[in-house]
């Protein structure tokens, strides 16, 4: 890759957040560092993703509103998640994760397991209960 | 981890610390999966360098992890204090200053702290080129996030640099190293092997999966290769700029040819990621999968010839 290849495509994922560093030959044949606003395919594939991401947490928010499914699963979708992710990262197994989706289990969720829920979420405790009004 | 020894008064640049450590590598281990996806890797674990480049260099290096994470920010308020640079291992899912779409749940993002403003740590990011800051209370989550590879808090730094180091010795023996994954591992999954394996495995996706599989299956090889990695093309630019440099100090013929021949390598990954990207993009169920495996392949038998060639190097 040439200095001049390099890929200024001013991607959204990297708006406000700087740029990236590049390695890439100067006319010299030298390498050199160069800063990088993104590369449109990088955002492609990323924007595949994080759709798809979007498009569970919709249909999740439905279900949390039809009493079908707890906010867990919401915000676990939300945050780009899925079940095995949020039970490592929660350090509980998979089928505790998969029981607090019960909106009947997820109720009688003591507040110190919801308190850790809504750390890993950064989120308000409160915004972790009240799904319906906040989102 | 070239920021840091460098403050202990030893230059090596980043590509020299990435070439040393032999951190190049491909791996394809479809049985271990992250977000549904197969992982692919253009490098070896992050945690790498950090554990075995400084037992290569004979530097004296302190690493610490943690349980009690009010300890561990106590203690790194007090290397803050010293004025010391210390290297840190974070999980992505909690460094605020990330894009919130690049959050994932990565537990082997290495940092360095710099110093503290307030309540905020300034932080140096290999991702980003200028400084970052990051509250006190994310930091300690982002140290003590749970799952694969937990960085528990894990802290690091050089205690203190060799007098001089065989610089010549130490890229013989690195090169030596790699060709010998990249060509010899003794699994189907790394180096060399690993590309063919995987270009097989896309041929078959045809016939077994939906094509929204497919599309995220190429997207994920993308995503490792451009966005993960600092310098593009799968860190194989990067690798190349060792190469250069490598050839700067031995003045080897045959690692100047190397370190052209990577450069082309490293745009032909770029070009098989445009590919890939192109039927992400075009959302089509109907793709040419056998001739993106071919583009796979290309690949892997260019960087066959180049390891054939740093073969030679003795």
């Amino acid at each position: 890759m040439k200095v001049k290849e390099v890929p200024q495509d001013d991607i959204k994922t990297f708006k406000g957040f700087g740029t990236k560093a590049m390695y890439a030959v100067d006319e010299n044949g030298q390498y050199t560092r160069i800063p990088t606003s993104g590369w449109e395919m990088e955002e492609v594939v990323l924007r595949d993703v994080v759709d798809d991401f979007a498009k569970l947490a919709e249909e999740a928010k439905s279900r949390v509103i039809n009493g079908e499914t707890s906010p867990i699963e919401f915000y676990m979708n939300k945050y780009f998640m899925d079940l095995p992710a949020l039970a490592a990262g929660m350090g509980l197994a998979k089928w505790r994760v998969k029981r607090h989706f019960s909106p009947n289990v997820f109720k009688k969720l003591n507040e110190k397991m919801l308190q850790r829920y809504a750390d890993f979420f950064n989120i308000e405790l409160a915004r972790l209960k009240q799904i319906e009004e906040t989102i | 981890m070239s920021a840091l020894l460098k403050h202990k008064g030893l230059e090596l640049s980043e590509p020299m610390v990435f070439g040393l450590s032999g951190a190049i590598c491909f791996a394809y281990l479809p049985f271990l999966k992250m977000g549904n996806m197969p992982l692919v890797s253009y490098r070896m674990f992050p945690g790498h360098i950090v554990k075995n480049f400084p037992k290569r260099l004979g530097v004296e290096y302190f690493r610490k992890t943690y349980k009690d994470p009010d300890l561990a920010m106590a203690e790194l308020d007090e290397f803050v204090a010293n004025r010391r640079l210390v290297g840190l291992q974070t999980s992505a899912y909690f460094t605020t200053y990330f894009p919130p779409e690049m959050r994932f749940q990565f537990n082997a993002h290495n940092i360095i702290i710099i110093g503290k403003a307030g309540d905020e740590y300034l932080v140096s990011d290999p991702v980003f080129d200028h400084i970052e800051r990051i509250k006190a209370a994310d930091l300690k989550k982002a140290r003590f996030a749970r799952g694969l590879s937990a960085p528990n808090g894990l802290v690091h730094y050089p205690l203190k640099s060799p007098p001089g180091i065989d610089l010549k010795k130490l890229i013989r023996k690195s090169i030596k190293k790699t060709v010998h994954m990249m060509l010899y591992a003794p699994v189907p999954w790394i180096g060399i092997k690993g590309i063919n394996h995987l270009s097989r495995h896309i041929v078959k996706l045809t016939r077994k999966q939906k094509p929204k599989y497919t599309r995220h299956f190429l997207g994920n090889i993308v995503r490792m290769q451009e966005e993960i990695g600092t310098g593009g093309g799968g860190f194989r630019f990067m690798y190349a700029a060792f190469l250069q440099e490598a050839h700067d100090t031995l003045d080897l013929p045959i690692l100047k040819e190397a370190s052209d021949r990577m450069t082309a390598v490293g745009d032909q990954w770029r070009m098989f990621a445009l590919e890939c990207a192109k039927i992400v993009k075009s959302k089509e169920s109907r793709v040419n999968l056998p001739e993106i495996a071919q583009l796979l392949r290309r690949c892997g038998d260019s960087e066959k010839q180049i390891y054939r060639i740093l073969k030679t190097v003795k």
